[in-house]
């Protein structure tokens, strides 16, 4: 069913659909930026095809006043740049939308309740620039300023957003500024506003607009990393170049030329993660990004660090598999597979970010427990996170130093008679480790993968092994207390709760509002860690049904938690979407209305 | 002068027992227990600081070796053919370390060849030696990828394949030292090893060693008796540490020396013919023509000691990165300042 969209004030989406490597990144973040200088909250989703050139894409901006981040349905606003889309692109638009067309992209017959804007844009861009070439390029200027003169966005805003972007390069900023300036003229002078508006408030002022990849990237720059490697696939990769930016920037010595770090790009994944092992093994705070396919490759590694008890931080951004799947498209289906990555008893750390402030927070927060519980510690991100732009708080410096964990150094091992790598003498299951090179004769031992005894020794002793094994085990129950707890919203009278982790947060945030709107008021934990901690067991005890929300097709947060707490199974009913599209508001309620209606019956 | 003291006590106060491991756990008379007797007389007389050697390996018999050798050492024995990339960071993260890696014809070769390739296009510094019996002992005598063609496995069956040859594809990519030497010969392999821990960069030693269980038959190419008839030394070589200062006797015209980055010089003294190994083609050239004569050409067979190492591409700091504080890794409040008002108004 079609609804009818009514006319409103800074609660709408606008839908660019463009040629891949057409350079409209640059226009749609004039235009998200514009609006965001007018104080109002966006969002920016960028769809894109796994291909360099050629092939379409889509950017969507979410202009929300309440600030809703969420990726939403109903299209208000469509730019049809790209002929080989455009119909499809003009057939999925509803009753009230509009529809600003590139002249000439073919079109199917278009009911009378949408508005049409033909746009000239090839003409309109011939004059402004005399290379065929760029002409393409600018040609997306030109309906930044159509979109601005009919949607009212400050002239002055769209200018500052240009030059902030191209500001030092000056003769492609005054092309475009031209190209703006012919659009803004053309809807000023032939097209009546639109009945979606953007007018100024005061709700971005201090905010910041950044991807969560930088974000993270940023968290590992003040976490002290100094050791990265890693091997190229999306929706990864941009962590570590914004990270080796950042690097590059701010940690090599001016003078001397000197880095305090090194980033390898790796010959793979397995590599990747054999360089951050003998580096991490070394003392280093080592790290590498990688997503699905690159993480299936580190699994004979990440169980050999797990048993020989390695600091390692991995980040999965996560895509859709299996396999290839859709590498351009956003999931949260590795979970199980990152939480037992390995052959053998594993099980992991894993932390789960919901917000580029979270990336950044868990990108020193990593570290620090890698360090502290000598284990490979996950960092589960997602591309929408990861690669998509998200209004935010401005991130706080850490107020405190890092963690290294327990290491001997040469002083300490001066004042014991005797040093055993793998003797848990603090009883909460880690050991002390030494790092190679360290002064001192007590300070080697032999790191392996084969079975171990607490000197390190070879053993294949089965009270040994299991005697180890179950020492690595209490290790896990000591991450419960180090790890984020969830951030849990408890409403009183609720008797539903939703359980949610990751980038499905501003999807569930939404849809409360929604519910609640219909009169259903709902609790909320946003799980931030694995293993759970006792607020996770506690929060479903204290509602009949919890709705666990994921984006995957078999459940598989419902899964771990069915594992740790089979007492309280039946509590839990799964909102599942996984067909790539980041988590809208909608899906949610829709699937929670249809099964409380349900239970009313 | 000499490199051993009269009292057993090398340059650093320190006795070979010193240098020793647990006992081994391989078949006796394996070549690969020789080697091991050879490291620990080589790391002995260089005067290696064994709490400054990270010694590496992966997985096989080979692999299991740096248990026997260094026990005041960090040792790391990794996952099948994966050793290389753990060397990799480790000489990243602690530059003062001295890397002793030991591998196999399977780890190298098979399962760990890609490694073993890019570790070498790096120049990580580090000894690696593959301990070569062209077959998988550990999981009872499978042909391994450096098999000859025409050698039989002890089942009967043929090898058809051709070899890969570790040195050859060594010299290929760059690698500023490459020897091949025979577990047997410890008079040639110990001045090769001394000399491979004073290269800056990847060493590639690849040391044929009979697999007296699986491969030391009638028909197997790498069975002592074989590899003793048909080992073809090069030549003659004399290591001379940096720290020493002896007086060569070899006449001009009869011998070849490099000198090592640290100073330390090799010489070679001709056997038949004058071996230049500073000339790739040439090093290329000898190992395909010990090949067809079905020789086993031994010696130093390349040498260019001023390759840059790995380090020096990344522009690291000396100190170790885990000797960095947190006030060198962490930069000020103002830094996250300036980039979040960057990200405030899209100024990057």
């Amino acid at each position: 069913m079609e609804t009818l969209l009514t006319a409103t004030t800074n609660d709408f989406c606008i839908h660019v659909a463009t040629v891949n490597g057409s350079g409209s990144q640059t226009a749609n973040t004039t235009l998200m930026r514009a609006i965001f200088q007018m104080g109002v909250p966006v969002s920016g989703k960028n769809l894109f095809p796994s291909n360099i050139a050629g092939l379409p894409t889509w950017f969507t901006i979410r202009v929300s006043e309440r600030g809703y981040l969420a990726r939403a349905g109903g299209n208000h606003v469509l730019v049809a740049m790209n002929p080989e889309t455009s119909v499809a692109d003009i057939g999925a638009m509803g009753p009230g939308s509009i529809l600003i067309l590139n002249e000439g992209v073919p079109s199917p017959a278009i009911p009378a309740d949408r508005t049409v804007y033909k746009i000239p844009f090839s003409k309109l861009v011939e004059p402004l620039v005399a290379d065929a070439k760029l002409r393409k390029l600018v040609v997306n200027m030109v309906y930044v300023g159509v979109v601005a003169g009919l949607l009212g966005i400050d002239p002055q805003e769209v200018d500052g957003a240009l030059t902030a972007q191209l500001g030092k390069k000056p003769k492609a900023l005054d092309m475009n500024r031209a190209a703006v300036k012919a659009g803004e003229e053309y809807a000023a002078q032939h097209l009546k506003p639109a009945p979606f508006r953007v007018e100024r408030r005061n709700k971005t002022a201090g905010k910041i607009l950044i991807e969560g990849n930088q974000a993270a990237a940023l968290g590992a720059l003040f976490g002290g990393v100094t050791f990265l490697s890693w091997y190229p696939i999306t929706p990864s990769s941009s962590l570590a170049e914004s990270l080796m930016g950042y690097l590059e920037r701010y940690r090599r010595d001016p003078k001397t030329g000197e880095a305090t770090y090194a980033v390898i790009q790796a010959e793979d994944e397995i590599a990747a993660i054999g360089m951050v092992l003998g580096a991490s093994w070394t003392g280093a705070r080592a790290m590498t990004t990688t997503s699905g396919p690159g993480l299936s490759l580190m699994t004979e590694f990440i169980g050999f660090a797990y048993y020989a008890e390695i600091p390692a931080v991995i980040w999965d951004i996560q895509r859709v598999g299996p396999s290839t799947g859709l590498p351009t498209r956003t999931s949260q289906a590795d979970l199980l597979s990152v939480v037992f990555l390995s052959h053998g008893d594993t099980k992991h750390v894993v932390l789960l970010p919901a917000t580029v402030e979270d990336c950044f927070t868990f990108g020193m927060k990593a570290f620090d427990l890698a360090e502290r519980l000598q284990a490979p510690v996950f960092v589960l991100s997602d591309l929408d996170i990861g690669m998509n732009t998200w209004m935010s708080e401005p991130f706080t410096y850490p107020d405190k130093p890092w963690d290294r964990g327990k290491v001997l150094d040469a002083d300490a091992l001066s004042k014991v008679a005797t040093f055993e790598r793998y003797r848990d003498l603090d009883k909460d299951g880690i050991p002390y480790r030494t790092l190679p090179g360290t002064d001192h004769p007590l300070a080697g031992y032999f790191t392996r993968g084969s079975g171990h005894d607490e000197k390190a020794h070879y053993t294949e002793s089965p009270e040994t092994y299991k005697r180890v094994m179950d020492r690595i085990a209490k290790k896990y129950q000591t991450a419960r207390t180090l790890v984020p707890p969830p951030v849990v919203d408890r409403v009183v009278g609720a008797d539903i709760g939703i359980l949610g982790f990751g980038s499905s947060h501003w999807g569930i945030v939404e849809a409360r509002d929604l519910l609640a709107a219909e009169g259903l008021r709902t609790s909320y934990l946003l799980l931030k860690a694995i293993p759970f901690t006792a607020e996770v067991k506690s929060f479903i005890e204290q509602h009949d049904r919890v709705y666990v929300v994921e984006q995957n097709r078999d459940a598989q947060m419902a899964a771990l938690l069915r594992m740790e707490y089979p007492e309280l199974g039946a509590r839990l009913r799964s909102i599942l979407h996984y067909d790539g599209l980041p988590l809208d508001a909608q899906s949610v309620v829709d699937q929670v209305r249809e099964r409380e209606e349900v239970m009313a019956r | 002068m000499t490199p051993v003291e009269t009292d057993g006590k090398n340059r650093i106060g320190l006795t070979i027992a010193d240098y020793k491991g647990a006992k081994s756990t391989l078949c006796p008379g394996c070549g690969h227990d020789a080697i091991t007797g050879s490291i620990i007389q080589a790391a002995f007389e260089a005067g290696l600081l064994p709490h400054r050697v990270a010694k590496l390996s992966g997985i096989g018999c080979s692999s299991k070796t740096p248990a026997y050798f260094l026990s005041r050492s960090h040792g790391f024995n990794a996952v099948h053919g994966r050793m290389p990339s753990i060397a990799t960071g480790v000489s990243v993260a602690n530059r003062g370390l001295t890397l002793l890696g030991v591998s196999g014809d399977g780890d190298t070769a098979s399962i760990g060849l890609g490694q073993f390739l890019h570790l070498v296009r790096r120049n990580v510094p580090l000894l690696y030696i593959v301990e070569n019996n062209g077959v998988y002992g550990l999981t009872k005598g499978q042909f391994s990828a450096t098999a000859d063609v025409g050698s039989t496995a002890k089942s009967g069956r043929v090898n058809e394949l051709m070899p890969i040859d570790v040195c050859a594809l060594a010299i290929e990519l760059g690698c500023g030292f490459v020897a091949r030497s025979f577990s047997g010969d410890p008079k040639q392999l110990r001045p090769i090893l001394k000399a491979a821990l004073s290269h800056r960069g990847t060493a590639v030693v690849d040391v044929i060693s009979p697999c007296v269980t699986f491969n030391n038959h009638e028909g197997s190419t790498k069975s002592y008796l074989n590899v003793k008839e048909h080992d073809a030394p090069l030549h003659d070589i004399t290591f001379i540490p940096r720290y020493e200062n002896i007086e060569v006797d070899y006449a001009p015209g009869e011998s070849r020396e490099v000198t090592l980055h640290d100073g330390s010089r090799i010489t070679l003294k001709k056997l038949g013919e004058d071996y230049d190994p500073s000339d790739a083609l040439r090093a290329l050239e000898t190992i395909h023509h010990g090949r067809q004569e079905d020789r086993f050409v031994t010696g130093l067979l390349y040498v260019d000691p001023d390759k840059e190492p790995f380090e020096r591409e990344l522009g690291l700091v000396e100190d170790p990165l885990a000797a960095l504080t947190l006030e060198r890794v962490r930069p000020p409040k103002e830094v996250l300042d300036e980039v979040m008002r960057g990200l405030m108004t899209g100024s990057a």
